[in-house]
C-alpha cells in the first residue's frame, strides 16, 4: 500500500504533465484552478494520468460531482443547499469542504480543490 | 472544404494504432516563405498531421458519433526539420479512451529517422455543445476514402473495416 508521500509524488508528476507547470508549484495546499491554471478539459486528462499512474478506474463524476452542481435538487439560486452539501459530503468524504461552506456557490466549487484534496482521493480509492 | 494534412493511411487497426503518411512538397504554398531559401515544414504543421492521423483514429473508433477535437498538446519534441521531398510517416496509438476524451501518443518518422513525438488529447463533443452538426455523411465518406481507410483497415479481430452505410 503507497504511503501518503508516495501518492503524492506521483500526483505531482501527474499535474506537471497535464498542467505543464512547475515541480515546485504543485504544493498541497495549492488550488487546482487559481494556482495552477486548470481548466475543465484538464480535468480529464488527470483523471487519464491518475487511472494509468495508479492503476484505478476513476468514474465519470466521482472527482468532479458535475452531477450534483447542475441539479436543481441539490442547487438553489446558484448556491449549494443543504441537500446538495450533504450529497457531495456523502459521495466525497475526501474533500476538505469547510472553505466551501461559507460561499457554496456552484461557481467556486472549482476553485477550492487544492492538491491534497486530489492526493486524499487517490487515498480513499488505493486505501493508502 | 476539408484541410487534407495527410496524404492516406497506409495502416488502420481500429481503437488501437493508425500509421499515415505526408509527403512534403515545394508546391505547398506555406513553404515559400518559410523560409525563403530553406523551406522547411514547420513543427506546428507537424502536430496538424499527427492530429489528423489521431483524430480519424479515435472518431472511428467511437464510430463518429461525437466530434473528435483537439484539446491538448502535451510533451511535444521535434529533433529535426523536416524539409521538401521528405515524406513524414506519422504513427498514431490510443493510450485511453473515454466517452468525453482520448489520450494518443502519435510520432512522426522521416526515413525510419525520429523526426517528433507528442501526445495528443482530444474531447469528444456531443451536439449541442457548440457542434450545430456533427458531419455531412458524403462529405466524410469521401475523406476516408480518400485516406484509403477502408482499403486497408482492420477491425479489432483483424478482419476488413466496413464502410458504414451513412
Amino acid at each position: 500500500m503507497p504511503s501518503r508521500d508516495e501518492i503524492f509524488e506521483k500526483v505531482k508528476t501527474a499535474l506537471v504533465d497535464a498542467l505543464g507547470v512547475d515541480d515546485d508549484e504543485v504544493t498541497p495546499s495549492a488550488t487546482m484552478v487559481g494556482d495552477l491554471g486548470a481548466e475543465s478539459i484538464d480535468f480529464l486528462d488527470i483523471v487519464f494520468r491518475l487511472e494509468k499512474s495508479f492503476g484505478i478506474k476513476i468514474p465519470r463524476g466521482e472527482l468532479f460531482p458535475e452531477d450534483v452542481l447542475s441539479s436543481t435538487e441539490f442547487v438553489t439560486n446558484g448556491k449549494v443547499n443543504a441537500a446538495g452539501m450533504a450529497a457531495l459530503r456523502a459521495r466525497m468524504p475526501f474533500y476538505d469542504l469547510t472553505n466551501f461552506e461559507q460561499n457554496p456557490s456552484v461557481q467556486n466549487f472549482p476553485n477550492m480543490l487544492t492538491v491534497e484534496d486530489m492526493v486524499r482521493y487517490v487515498q480513499s480509492k488505493v486505501g493508502g | 472544404m476539408r484541410w487534407f494534412w495527410i496524404d492516406r493511411f497506409d495502416e488502420f487497426v481500429r481503437g488501437h494504432h493508425a500509421v499515415a503518411v505526408k509527403n512534403v512538397s515545394l508546391a505547398e504554398e506555406h513553404l515559400h516563405d518559410h523560409f525563403p531559401g530553406a523551406a522547411l515544414m514547420p513543427n506546428s504543421l507537424i502536430v496538424e498531421g499527427m492530429a489528423q492521423t489521431a483524430g480519424l483514429l479515435v472518431a472511428d473508433a467511437i464510430d463518429y458519433n461525437r466530434r473528435v477535437v483537439l484539446a491538448k498538446v502535451a510533451g511535444a519534441e521535434f529533433h529535426f526539420d523536416a524539409v521538401p521531398g521528405d515524406t513524414i510517416r506519422f504513427k498514431a496509438e490510443i493510450l485511453d479512451l473515454k466517452p468525453g476524451g482520448s489520450l494518443t501518443k502519435v510520432s512522426s518518422a522521416v526515413d525510419d529517422r525520429l523526426q517528433g513525438e507528442a501526445e495528443l488529447f482530444f474531447a469528444h463533443l456531443e451536439p449541442g455543445e457548440g457542434v450545430p452538426k456533427l458531419f455531412e455523411p458524403d462529405e466524410l465518406l469521401k475523406w476516408l476514402d480518400q485516406m484509403h481507410i477502408y482499403d486497408i483497415g482492420r477491425d479489432e479481430s483483424g478482419q476488413p473495416l466496413q464502410r458504414p452505410d451513412w
